[in-house]
């Protein structure tokens, strides 16, 4: 019994992402915000969406679309879906609670301990079943529909029936028949557990004479190590079926895992949708491999959305068929915001679940990258332009062939002619290679270095606006790039007055 | 314990018997011992001997190992028949082979011991059923690995033909053939046992189902990826009371199948061949002291094959150690210093003198170790020697005072001297350790002297230890060798041959020199110690 909600053919892989991966990135497009968001205060829900984001570039297009018609069904279904993850927990939970008992302990202890957990297991399992069944005419998605077909199918009331009637019987009241052989030294070998026919257990229970030729050994109450040496040879029988029974729960409880694991995305996104309710999301378009660049209208960044509470205004840019897109303009204009919404969006596409837009479309992408500015080493091994140079080659080492790469006021860190070169040759290399490149530069002569490339090293050129009265939205617009970033705004803003007032208390020191 | 080994008889191979196996420790015709020595020799403790026995015997039982060790020989032919036998055990096949052999046929032995203490009929005739199947398995297999390793020496090849002619017995053959017989059928038996409160019910096995598979069978819809494992756990091997009470109504259940196995036991009950029970006791000679040697050889200390001789009193050993002293090192990963000796022509004593913490003492030890164990016919420590085999080792090493008699230690020691001399014949070895080391100076020399001279009327070998330089004055029979520094010290040579007196007197002066005691040294202390 699969739960398939991640992929249409197999399971999600749940192996835990370690700490550190990704966090760059992270970090960078502030994507903790969005996990935090989508898992609330369940702490596995948030390093599940984390790392199903974070490795969604290994996604292909029909998973992508798998998953968008399961999120559509679950965002028409909100209770239901919330409700299943919830007998997931709660299964996990009972089971983290009353557990199996100690794997070498007693087998007796074991078999009951297994009985028990296994009882438990399958009450939920019918609740599941039930829910399931309650919601099933009301989901249209492959995904969804598969599951509840597999829960009423397997799940059915006479499993459930047999399932009690079986570990009833595993309770052993009537007695345990075990087969052996003589093996060395004439001790019992081969054992094994073995079921007693119908009309032996009418005979077990003393309603009939017994058929055949048996003799009977019987255990004085004082001895002692007769009693022992009996219940040996009863374990001995019963370990078989009580590793049996053990390995089947641990199978049950491993169904709830990944169930959880595969509900999780889909209930990161219910949290979502209810906390960005009001802003615009859209489904987005994967487009062939062969595509460039990407296109999108009201484009928001999910994060700032979330933090700012109020409608954002989102950015319209057609970039299709360019695979380099160039940011300059007013500082603090909005231009990484946009960088950072382009990299989530893309990550969440990937993922197959909505994009804050009114539409996206974009080819998949196999790597998604940030190159930001960083601190200066603390360690004070190198300077900062070395530093950056450093991390741009340890980027390379996990680039693909289809990679996109945010960069964002890159290899500015010396004089603009020097830093405009280097950025020029890296970015023609990584064009060279079909990357998608974003670029958040104040390098005049970087920026219009592209101006003429012309046909498939086109560049799309977006300007941060400024108004009139020297604010700033955070939309950008198509233009040139500009040899001014405006700085006299904030000058004016932050600085001026500071400076005023210094001199002027100090004139009269003198 | 006295015990006589079978001899070989020419005459039955020559009517086309069956060839009879004698022994691993002896040679054909060589008969054996008339009785093995229970007690340990009187040389033992001096040479620490008793410390390496205490050693290779610490794994086995007393009365087995330690007698083989206590019996020497004086006849070259054994000596050579033991080296080759040593030699062929060098190969890791052969020894590993033998091991293998010998612990199948011990515990075979083990268990016919363990079946006769038991009181539950069919328990113990399947345990005798087992030792059988056992004893020739085993037997089998030593034979397949003996052709395959092909083996040297005398002793093992004759010792592989005698067990292919044992297998090949028509007797042989239907023992083993009955007895798997026997087992299969049992291995065929299915019952099945009852279990319920106090009570256990045994019937035949009437082709019920397997619980387990059903119910894996239940929960595979739940199965992910890997399969359900289904792990097996070794039981507990020992057979208690229920077990062997529920084998005896299993035997009333197959009367047919036990009532063979029954006849089966009685009638084989001596079916243990005492040759191969005593090659399997007598092997161990041979495993526990290669085991003993191992770690020092690990070390890169080297073991030889001496040439031996009755008549001939040359000896010389090339890098021989003290193999207690280089066992005792191994175990901290430390080598003994080894060190050369010769006596040629007419030599026969040696003098060894030197300072304190030279290694005298063992060096006198290995003297004496040497010419014992040449007698066993063990691998001796050293690269090359030769020895001559001595009808006895005399030793007279440093006792502590005994209070309880009224003799004087000088006493003492004479009569322990005149004890040997009583006894030693031309053919002895003699090791003397410092004596008469409790009289004035004077009087030492005069006993020490006149021992020297008996010991060389009676042309015995001998090594003595001592302070006395003078003794050291080179004769045709005597060679002086003076120990030099700290044998601890690995990278020097312990001793060198000196023959000559006077280095002898200036290494005294320095010694005193170094101590303060020289008289200048010694005069200046007085005078500033007793200045008024």
């Amino acid at each position: 019994m699969k739960a398939l909600l991640m992929h249409r053919n197999r399971d999600a892989d749940r192996e835990p992402l370690p700490e550190d991966a990704g966090a760059q990135i992270a970090d960078d497009l502030n994507l903790d915000t969005l996990f935090s968001a989508m898992a609330g205060n369940d702490r596995y829900l948030f390093e599940t969406v984390r790392k199903i984001i974070l490795t969604s570039v290994e996604n292909d297009a029909d998973t992508i679309l798998y998953r968008q018609a399961v999120l559509q069904d679950c965002l028409a279904n909100r209770d239901a879906i919330r409700q299943m993850y919830a007998l997931a927990v709660e299964a996990l939970e009972r089971q983290r609670r009353d557990g199996f008992g100690m794997p070498s302990g007693r087998p007796g202890a074991m078999l009951s301990g297994a009985v028990r957990i296994v009882e438990i297991m399958c009450g939920i399992l019918r609740r599941l079943r039930m829910e399931a069944a309650a919601t099933a005419a009301h989901f249209t998605s492959e995904g969804l529909r598969r599951l509840c077909g597999t829960l009423q199918s397997e799940l059915a009331d006479d499993y459930f029936f047999t399932v009690a009637r079986e570990l009833d019987h595993l309770k052993f009241r009537e007695g345990v028949l075990i087969s052996a052989a003589p093996g060395r030294a004439g001790k019992g070998t081969g054992l094994i557990l073995r079921e007693p026919r119908r009309r032996d257990r009418n005979w077990l229970l003393g309603l009939v004479r017994p058929a055949g030729e048996q003799h009977t050994l019987h255990i004085d109450a004082r001895d002692d190590a007769g009693w022992r040496a009996m219940s040996e040879l009863r374990d001995q029988g019963l370990v078989l079926v009580a590793d049996a029974l053990r390995s089947s729960a641990e199978h049950i409880v491993d169904f709830f895992r990944a169930l959880r694991f595969e509900l999780s995305l889909y209930v990161g996104c219910i949290n979502l949708a209810e906390r960005l309710a009001g802003h615009p999301w859209t489904w987005p378009v994967p487009l062939a491999d062969d595509a460039a660049g990407f296109s999108c209208r009201g484009l928001c960044n999910v994060c700032l959305a979330l933090n700012m509470g109020q409608q954002v205004t989102g950015n319209d840019v057609d970039a299709l068929g360019h695979p380099l897109v160039i940011i300059t303009g007013a500082n603090r204009g909005g231009k990484s915001t946009f960088l950072a919404s382009v990299g989530q969006a893309q990550l969440m596409m990937q993922a197959g679940i909505f994009v804050m837009a009114r539409a996206f479309s974009a080819p998949l992408r196999d790597t998604v990258c940030t190159h930001y500015v960083r601190e200066e080493d603390a360690t004070m091994r190198s300077g900062k332009f070395d530093e950056e140079l450093g991390r741009m080659s340890d980027m390379v080492e996990q680039l693909g062939s289809r990679a996109m790469i945010l960069f964002n006021e890159s290899f500015s860190a010396t004089n603009e002619r020097e830093g405009s070169e280097v950025a020029h040759q890296i970015v023609s290399a990584l064009l060279d290679h079909g990357a998608l490149v974003l670029f958040v530069t104040h390098m005049y002569e970087f920026a219009s270095g592209f101006r003429q490339n012309t046909g498939r090293t086109a560049a799309v050129f977006l300007r941060a606006e400024r108004d009139d009265g020297g604010s700033r939205n955070f939309q950008l617009c198509q233009g040139e790039p500009l040899q001014t970033g405006f700085a006299q705004d904030l000058y004016r803003d932050i600085l001026a007055d500071t400076l005023s007032d210094s001199a002027r208390r100090y004139r009269f020191r003198r | 314990m006295a015990q006589a080994c079978p001899s070989s008889d020419p005459a039955r191979a020559a009517r086309g018997l069956n060839p009879v196996f004698g022994s691993i420790l002896f040679p054909p015709g060589l008969g054996g011992v008339a009785a093995w020595n229970v007690e340990q020799p009187a040389c033992f403790h001096d040479l620490n001997l008793d410390q390496v026995m205490a050693s290779i015997a610490s794994e086995y039982r007393d009365d087995e190992l330690r007698p083989f060790f206590h019996t020497p020989c004086r006849d070259p032919r054994v000596i050579r028949y033991r080296h080759e036998i040593f030699a062929d055990l060098e190969d890791d096949a052969i020894s590993d082979l033998l091991s293998v052999f010998a612990e199948s046929m011990r515990r075979a032995m083990r268990d016919l011991e363990y079946a006769k203490t038991l009181t539950y009929r069919s328990y113990q005739q399947i345990v005798v059923l087992d030792a059988i199947n056992d004893y020739c398995r085993a037997l089998h297999r030593l034979d397949d690995g003996l052709v395959a390793a092909r083996p040297r020496s005398e002793g093992l090849r004759a010792f592989g033909a005698y067990i292919r002619a044992y297998l090949e017995s028509a007797e042989t053959h239907r023992l083993a053939t009955e007895a798997e017989a026997i087992r299969t059928q049992l291995d065929g038996i299915r019952y099945a046992t009852f279990i319920k409160r106090n009570r256990i019910i045994v019937r035949k096995y009437r082709e019920e189902s397997d619980y387990s598979a059903r119910i894996l069978g239940i929960f595979e819809r739940f199965e992910h990826g890997a399969a359900l494992r289904r792990p097996t756990r070794a039981a507990d091997a020992w057979v208690n009371h229920i077990d062997a009470e529920i084998l005896d109504l299993v035997a009333r259940l197959f009367p047919k199948i036990f009532s063979r196995l029954g006849h089966y036991i009685v009638t084989n009950s001596g079916f243990f061949n005492p040759t191969v029970a005593l090659f399997t006791r007598q092997l161990r000679f041979y495993q526990a002291y290669l085991r003993y040697i191992a770690p020092i050889r690990a070390l890169g200390l080297a073991f030889c094959y001496p040439a031996v001789s009755i008549s001939s009193k040359e000896f010389h050993c090339e890098q021989g150690f003290d193999l207690a002293l280089a066992h005792q090192l191994a175990a901290d990963k430390r080598r003994v210093v080894a060190n050369d000796i010769r006596l040629t022509g007419t030599e026969r004593i040696l003098i060894v003198s030197g300072p304190n913490q030279g290694g005298k003492t063992t060096f006198a030890r290995m003297f004496g170790q040497l010419h014992y164990l040449a007698r066993l016919g063990c691998p001796l420590p050293g690269q090359a020697a030769r020895i001559f085999l001595c009808d006895r080792v005399f030793t007279h090493f440093e006792r502590r005072e005994e209070p309880a008699n009224l003799r004087s230690k000088l006493e003492d020691d004479m009569l322990r001297i005149r004890d040997i001399y009583a006894v030693a014949t031309p053919a002895s070895v003699i090791v003397l350790n410092e004596i008469f080391n409790s009289t004035p100076w004077r009087d030492q020399i005069f006993l020490s002297r006149e021992m020297l001279e008996a010991t060389m009327r009676l042309d015995a070998l001998a090594l003595c230890v001592t302070f006395i330089e003078e003794l050291a004055a080179p004769t045709a029979n005597t060679v002086s060798m003076v120990a030099a520094v700290d044998p601890l010290d690995a990278a020097q040579r312990t001793f060198k041959v000196e023959r000559r007196t006077a280095e002898g007197l200036a290494y005294a002066m320095s010694l005193a020199e170094k101590h303060g005691v020289s008289f200048a040294r010694l005069a200046r202390r007085l005078d500033e110690r007793l200045a008024p």
